[in-house]
C-alpha cells in the first residue's frame, strides 16, 4: 500500500510537565518505509517525542498524527474530544515499540513473552502464534532460546527478543528508544544488526539513538534536538560531516 | 588459549595449591550451646515431674480425642475459606485502589478505613447480629417489593457468618499487601504491555499481578497463620466449634484447663507447620524467571552465539498471517 499519507505527522507538537516545557513546536514527517533518526542530548525531548507517537505521553499542544489517524483524540466537528482507553489501546496495537531497558515480562518465556500480545489481543489460535513467533525468534537468531526465560539471556540477546515481540504484532511503525544504550559495548553490534536487517525489509522506524554509526548508515533522515526544539535535521551523512548549529557541532564533539 | 590450559588440571599446577588453613574457632558458641542445652532440660525435667498442673496423662488423652481433631478441622476449614475470600476481595480491592477510575479508588478507600480501623472482635458480634437488624435477605430492586426473599438466619449458619466476618475484615490487610506487590513491579511492564495494545485489565491480570504475587506470598502466608489463630475469636458470632472454643467448652466440664490449652496449642503449632510448608511451594512457583543465579552448570554463555540474521524478510512477507484487525 503506497499511501500518500505520512506515517507519522507532527506539526507544532509541545508538552509540559508542569511549568517545565519539554517539547516546543515539533513539526516533522516521517514517510512510509522511512527510517528517521533522532539524536540529542539527554533531556532534549527525543524520547519523550518517541513516546507521544504511541500515546504514552499526551501532546498538550499541535498536531500528531500516524497513518493519518490524529494520536490520542478523535475530531468531531472541529472539536477534539479524548479517546477511550480501548481506543487508544487499539491505535497502540499497530505500533511497535522496543525500550531501552528492554522490559521482557520476567515471568514468562522467551516464546510466551513474543505470543502473549498477539494470543490476548489479536486473538491469534496459540498454534499460530507459536509459529509466527519461532519464525520470528529465527530470524533475530534466537531460535535456540524460545524456552528460557530472560534473566538467562544477555543484554543483547533480551533486546533482540523484544524486537521479536513488537513484530509479532505486526506494526506499520515501530519506534525504538536508544535500544542499545543499556547494552555492554560488545552487544551493541547483534542488536543496531537486527535492526539495519529491518531497515533493508521497508519497515518505517522512528530511532532515537546515540549511535552515529548507525544513523549514518541507516537513516534516511536525521533530527538533532535540544531543550524541545529541533535544531538540525536532513540527510544524516551531510549533517553529521557538516553540521551548520553551533549546539550540534559541541554535541558532536563530545559523542564522536 | 591452549597454553593456559584452564579446568581441572590448573588446580594441582605449581603455584596454585589449594590454601590449607587452620579454620577460626569460635568457643563461646560451644558454651552458650551447652549452658541453654542444660536449662532446656531442667525445664522439661521440672515439667515433667514436679509441675502436676500440666497434667501430662491428661493432654495425651484429649490430643487424639475426636471432638478435638474435628474442632481442629472446622479450624482450618474457617481459615482457608475466609483466607480464599479475602485474597480475591485483597486483590480486587488493590486493584480498585489503583485504577485510574476515581469512583474505585473512593470505594476502596472507605472500605478498607473501615474494615481496617474497627476491632475484627467487634465486627464478628455485629455480623452475629445480621440476622436482627436484617431478618430477611431480599432479592430484588429498592423500593419495588423483592423477587426473593430469605430468612437470614436460615440463609447463612453461624460457621458462614464467621466465614464472611474473617473474610471482610482481612480484605483490608491483603488488599494492602497486594497494592505494595503490585507497586513492587517495575513501571516499564505496564508500559511494555501498554505499547503492545493491551488493555489496564488485561495487563493487570497476565503481567503485573503474576510479578507481583512474588512479593505478595510472604506476608500472605503470615496473614494466614495469622488467621489461623484469629478463627479463635469466632465465638463472637458465636459459632463455638472451631478449636478453641471447644477445647474451652470441654475444659469447662472437667474444670482442667491447662492441658486442653496444650492440646489446642500442639494442634494449631502442627497446623501452622503444614501451611509453611504450602508456603515453600508456593513461593517456588512464582519465583519463575527470576532465579537468575541458578545457571546451571556448563551451560552455554549467553554471549557466545552471534545473530545470524539472515534478512527480515520473511518479517514481512508472514505479515499477512493474523487476522488484521485495522479500526
Amino acid at each position: 500500500m503506497t499511501s500518500t499519507v505520512p506515517m507519522v505527522r507532527a506539526s507544532g507538537v509541545a508538552k509540559s510537565y508542569g511549568s517545565h516545557q519539554v517539547l516546543t513546536d515539533i513539526s516533522l514527517e516521517v514517510a512510509s518505509g522511512e527510517v528517521l533518526c533522532i539524536i540529542g542530548p539527554s533531556g532534549s525531548g527525543k524520547s519523550t517525542f518517541l513516546r507521544c507517537i504511541n500515546h504514552l505521553e499526551k501532546v498538550d499542544g499541535g498536531r500528531l498524527e500516524v497513518d493519518g489517524h490524529l494520536v490520542g483524540y478523535r475530531e468531531k466537528g472541529g472539536v477534539l474530544h479524548e479517546i477511550s482507553a480501548k481506543d487508544a489501546a487499539s491505535q497502540r496495537r499497530d505500533i511497535g515499540m522496543v525500550f531501552q531497558r528492554f522490559n521482557l515480562f520476567p515471568h514468562l518465556t522467551v516464546l510466551e513473552n513474543v505470543i502473549e500480545a498477539p494470543r490476548r489481543v489479536r486473538k491469534q489460535p496459540v498454534a499460530q502464534a507459536k509459529e509466527r513467533a519461532r519464525a520470528l525468534l529465527d530470524r533475530v537468531g534466537l531460535a535456540d532460546k524460545v524456552d528460557a526465560y530472560p534473566g538467562h539471556l544477555s543484554g543483547g540477546q533480551q533486546q533482540r527478543v523484544a524486537i521479536a515481540r513488537a513484530l509479532a504484532m505486526d506494526p506499520k511503525l515501530m519506534l525504538f528508544d536508544e535500544p542499545t544504550s543499556a547494552l555492554d559495548p560488545e552487544l551493541v553490534g547483534e542488536v543496531l544488526d537486527v535492526m539495519k536487517a529491518l531497515a533493508a525489509d521497508g519497515m518505517t522506524m522512528v530511532v532515537v539513538t546515540h549511535e552515529m554509526g548507525f544513523a549514518r548508515e541507516v537513516a534516511d533522515r536525521l533530527v538533532f534536538m535540544d531543550q524541545g526544539f529541533i535544531v538540525e535535521q536532513g540527510d544524516p551523512r551531510e549533517v553529521l560531516a557538516a553540521p551548520k548549529h553551533d549546539r550540534l557541532k559541541s554535541f558532536l564533539s563530545k559523542v564522536l | 588459549m591452549s597454553d593456559m590450559s584452564r579446568g581441572p588440571a590448573a588446580q594441582s599446577a605449581p603455584g596454585h595449591d589449594p590454601i590449607k588453613a587452620v579454620p577460626l574457632r569460635h568457643p563461646w558458641r560451644n558454651v552458650i550451646g551447652v549452658v541453654l542445652v542444660i536449662f532446656l532440660a531442667a525445664f522439661v525435667y521440672d515439667a515433667a515431674v514436679n509441675r502436676t498442673a500440666y497434667d501430662w496423662p491428661a493432654v495425651g488423652k484429649y490430643l487424639f480425642d475426636r471432638r478435638i481433631s474435628e474442632a481442629a478441622f472446622i479450624t482450618l476449614q474457617l481459615t482457608v475459606y475466609s483466607m480464599i475470600g479475602a485474597i480475591v476481595l485483597g486483590i480486587v480491592l488493590a486493584v480498585m485502589r489503583l485504577s485510574p477510575n476515581p469512583i474505585f479508588k473512593s470505594i476502596a478507600w472507605v472500605y478498607i478505613w473501615i474494615f481496617r480501623g474497627t476491632p475484627v472482635y467487634v465486627q464478628l458480634v455485629f455480623w452475629g447480629l445480621l440476622s436482627t437488624i436484617y431478618p430477611t435477605l431480599d432479592i430484588g430492586l429498592p423500593f419495588l417489593p423483592p423477587i426473593a426473599q430469605l430468612p437470614t438466619d436460615q440463609a447463612l449458619n453461624t460457621f458462614w457468618i464467621a466465614v464472611i466476618g474473617l473474610a471482610l475484615n482481612e480484605a483490608a490487610y491483603m488488599s494492602e499487601i497486594v497494592r505494595a506487590g503490585i507497586l513492587s513491579v517495575d513501571k516499564g511492564q505496564e508500559e511494555a504491555a501498554t505499547a503492545l495494545g493491551m488493555n489496564w485489565a488485561l495487563t493487570m491480570r497476565r503481567i503485573v499481578i503474576p510479578q507481583a504475587m512474588r512479593i505478595i506470598i510472604p506476608p500472605t502466608g503470615n496473614e494466614v497463620i495469622s488467621m489461623l489463630k484469629t478463627t479463635s475469636l469466632v465465638t463472637a458470632v458465636p459459632f463455638t466449634l472451631d478449636l478453641y472454643t471447644r477445647s474451652r467448652d470441654i475444659s469447662a466440664e472437667t474444670f482442667n484447663p491447662i492441658p486442653l490449652l496444650i492440646v489446642a496449642s500442639l494442634w494449631y503449632l502442627a497446623t501452622t507447620s503444614v501451611l509453611m510448608v504450602g508456603q515453600y511451594y508456593l513461593e517456588k512457583r512464582f519465583a519463575r524467571g527470576i532465579d537468575r543465579v541458578t545457571v546451571k552448570k556448563g551451560a552455554k554463555l549467553p554471549q557466545g552465539d552471534a545473530p545470524t540474521v539472515t534478512g527480515l524478510a520473511g518479517a514481512k512477507t508472514g505479515q499477512n498471517d493474523g487476522p488484521k484487525e485495522n479500526r
